[in-house]
């Protein structure tokens, strides 16, 4: 109604004194309200991007400002592709990604699916489970490791009570085999919240009608989570897994304080061994190679994201 | 037309909800005992925090906060006793180990660095992304989607891989370890999630409101500022905790970018070394003041995390 009226007030208006009213025309407005953080984007983000992709093409060493800079062509590039080490972090990344996913989305929809019985109390209980992903990945990380400490931690010291090992021998962040498992245990730790928190919003976008037809027509319980539940749940699902996919491809703070990286290379992901070549290498243009391909496989998961996120929008 | 909840045929029935309510229950205490022992760990003393087995129960100090705020030399008990009387409890505690404070610890400038900082930036990003979102929300903007994915995509680029240019360009520009630095980075970070957030928010005030201020005469700037602002100051408000605490808990470029006088908490608070390794009751505190803050806006922004964590996609 008001809308209509609006119109024909406008319509009605000599077109100088509605350029008056409006002061800067529309146009002019968007562009005055958008541009700032397109400029500051570009400065801070895109600016820095094109340089690196500049850096990587050359042997530069950021600790050796005035060492002349050779071009190289793609000789990082190959070099990285042929690399051992490279190879290694991506299959400890990809360890890394596979297993967090798969515990946080079936403990995260199995804890979903109870909190939508809607208990007495759900609200607060369902609060308090959000917390960790609130915190600090670092502290987190940090604040593990205490917990993690042999004989004194408060994790070795529950594990070796209830399983009766010896509470010396359990040594998570040092023993090989166990390391990668704790940065898996944190990481699934802190963030099964966030995939329960969005598989409840799919569970309850189920509209009640559907469940009441499929009563009428007698499915079993088992029939409806399968045919009804899951189904619809599923766009929800895959956006949390998309988004905890990327977060923990690019992993980095948490497992940095834990473990650093080690015993040796055992838990060295990806961003990890990008710090290592940059920052404590200073392998400028060899890092900024990597960066370029960790980035480019980034933007590829970050596309299928934002289609993933429309597509729950027009839920 | 539907049935109403009460008899509905579909509603769990009592003897599933209370397994539900117990499984869920078990695990939110289970997940919650970390952070109660971060806690706890923070009121007892060195020995205690390192005792086999684990100790539940122990006799609270606050030995942790002193050892937090303060540096500490040893000295001998001659020269302790030579003093005069302690001033204060941390005095007291620590001449009990035989040490004498020699002066503040770098914690508060640390947490100092951390307020500064997020603030800053969180007002820098919601400043922008207000009218960003107003901009994509109530303009016809050429190439809108692509823009708002390019805002978007700014966010999922790996810290690391963007630290590497970041540094060599704040090294030429001279910011490296300036508050200044990390405040247009943290911004750079958070206006697109600023941007997302304060959309859906903005796209939920009709449009009419504007349309009859301008009618009262009003020019769009003011009916922007006299309409639309007052209308979004909850979305505004979820938006700047959001970014708060993107900030306030942000480690890889604090780390990477600042070393000193613009070092903020996440990469200090692990340094916190007493004798012989960490000095985990110190580390604890640190830790839990640094905590606090974010619990609480938790329990603020409860209502609103769906949106926040999905960039506004779901909103319930």
């Amino acid at each position: 109604m008001l809308n209509r009226t609006a119109d024909n007030v406008a319509r009605a208006t000599p077109e100088p004194l509605a350029k008056k009213i409006r002061g800067i025309s529309d146009k002019g407005l968007a562009w005055l309200f958008i541009s700032p953080t397109i400029l500051l984007l570009l400065a801070i983000n895109i600016f820095p991007l094109i340089w690196a992709i500049y850096l990587s093409f050359t042997n530069y060493r950021a600790n050796r400002p005035n060492e002349v800079v050779k071009n190289l062509g793609f000789a990082n590039y190959q070099r990285i592709l042929g690399d051992q080490d490279i190879w290694i972090a991506m299959q400890t990344t990809a360890h890394f990604v596979f297993w967090t996913i798969l515990l946080q989305t079936l403990i995260g929809f199995t804890l979903a699916w109870l909190i939508d019985r809607k208990f007495r109390g759900h609200a607060f209980w369902t609060t308090l489970i959000l917390v960790p992903m609130m915190l600090s990945p670092a502290v987190v990380g940090n604040f593990w490791r205490f917990l993690y400490e042999p004989q004194i931690g408060l994790f070795s010291y529950v594990i070796s009570f209830v399983s009766g090992i010896p509470p010396t021998s359990i040594q998570m962040l040092s023993n090989v085999s166990l390391a990668p498992w704790s940065i898996i245990i944190v990481d699934t730790w802190m963030w099964t919240p966030y995939v329960m928190l969005i598989c409840l919003a799919g569970l309850r976008s189920i509209p009640e009608y559907i469940y009441e037809a499929a009563e009428v027509d007698r499915a079993s319980n088992w029939r409806q989570f399968w045919s009804i539940t899951l189904p619809m749940a599923l766009p929800f699902i895959m956006l949390a897994v998309l988004f905890r996919g990327i977060e923990n491809f690019k992993m980095f703070d948490m497992v940095n304080l834990l473990t650093g990286g080690g015993p040796g290379s055992t838990t060295e992901v990806a961003s990890i061994t990008l710090k290592r070549q940059a920052f404590e290498s200073w392998r400028t243009g060899y890092s900024s190679a990597f960066a370029i391909i960790l980035f480019v496989a980034v933007f590829g998961l970050a596309n299928i994201y934002v289609k993933a996120l429309n597509k729950v929008k027009q839920r | 037309m539907s049935l109403t909840t009460a008899h509905s045929v579909v509603a769990p029935s009592a003897n599933s909800k209370r397994i539900a309510g117990a499984i869920i229950i078990a695990y939110a205490l289970i997940s919650i005992v970390p952070l109660l022992w971060i806690f706890a760990t923070s009121f007892k003393t060195p020995p205690d925090s390192i005792a086999y087995p684990p100790k539940i129960v122990f006799q609270p100090s606050i030995e942790g906060y002193c050892n937090l705020f303060t540096t500490r030399t040893r000295q001998t008990p001659e020269y302790i006793n030579s003093l005069g009387p302690a001033t204060g409890f941390c005095d007291e505690t620590v001449r009990k180990r035989n040490m004498v404070i020699a002066g503040p610890s770098n914690f508060l400038p640390r947490f100092v660095n951390s307020l500064i900082i997020a603030f800053g930036s969180t007002f820098c990003a919601v400043f922008l992304g207000t009218l960003s979102a107003y901009g994509f929300s109530r303009f016809k903007v050429p190439l809108a989607d692509d823009l708002l994915f390019f805002i978007l995509s700014t966010r999922f680029m790996p810290p690391i891989a963007v630290a590497i240019p970041i540094y060599l360009m704040y090294r030429e520009l001279g910011l490296s370890d300036t508050a200044l630095g990390m405040i247009l980075l943290y911004t750079a970070v958070n206006v697109s999630l600023a941007v997302w957030l304060l959309k859906g928010f903005i796209d939920e005030i009709p449009r009419e409101y504007e349309e009859a201020a301008m009618i009262d005469g009003y020019t769009r700037l003011q009916a922007f500022w006299r309409t639309v602002l007052p209308q979004a100051t909850t979305g505004i408000a979820a938006t700047a905790i959001f970014c708060l605490i993107f900030a306030w808990n942000e480690y890889a470029f604090a780390a990477l970018l600042t070393s000193g006088t613009a070092q903020t908490a996440p990469p200090f608070i692990p340094t916190i070394i007493g004798e012989g390794g960490q000095d985990w009751p110190a580390v604890a505190a640190g830790t839990t003041i640094f905590l606090v803050p974010i619990l609480v806006f938790t329990i603020l922004l409860r209502k609103q995390l769906l949106r926040g964590i999905t960039f506004g996609a779901v909103r319930k």
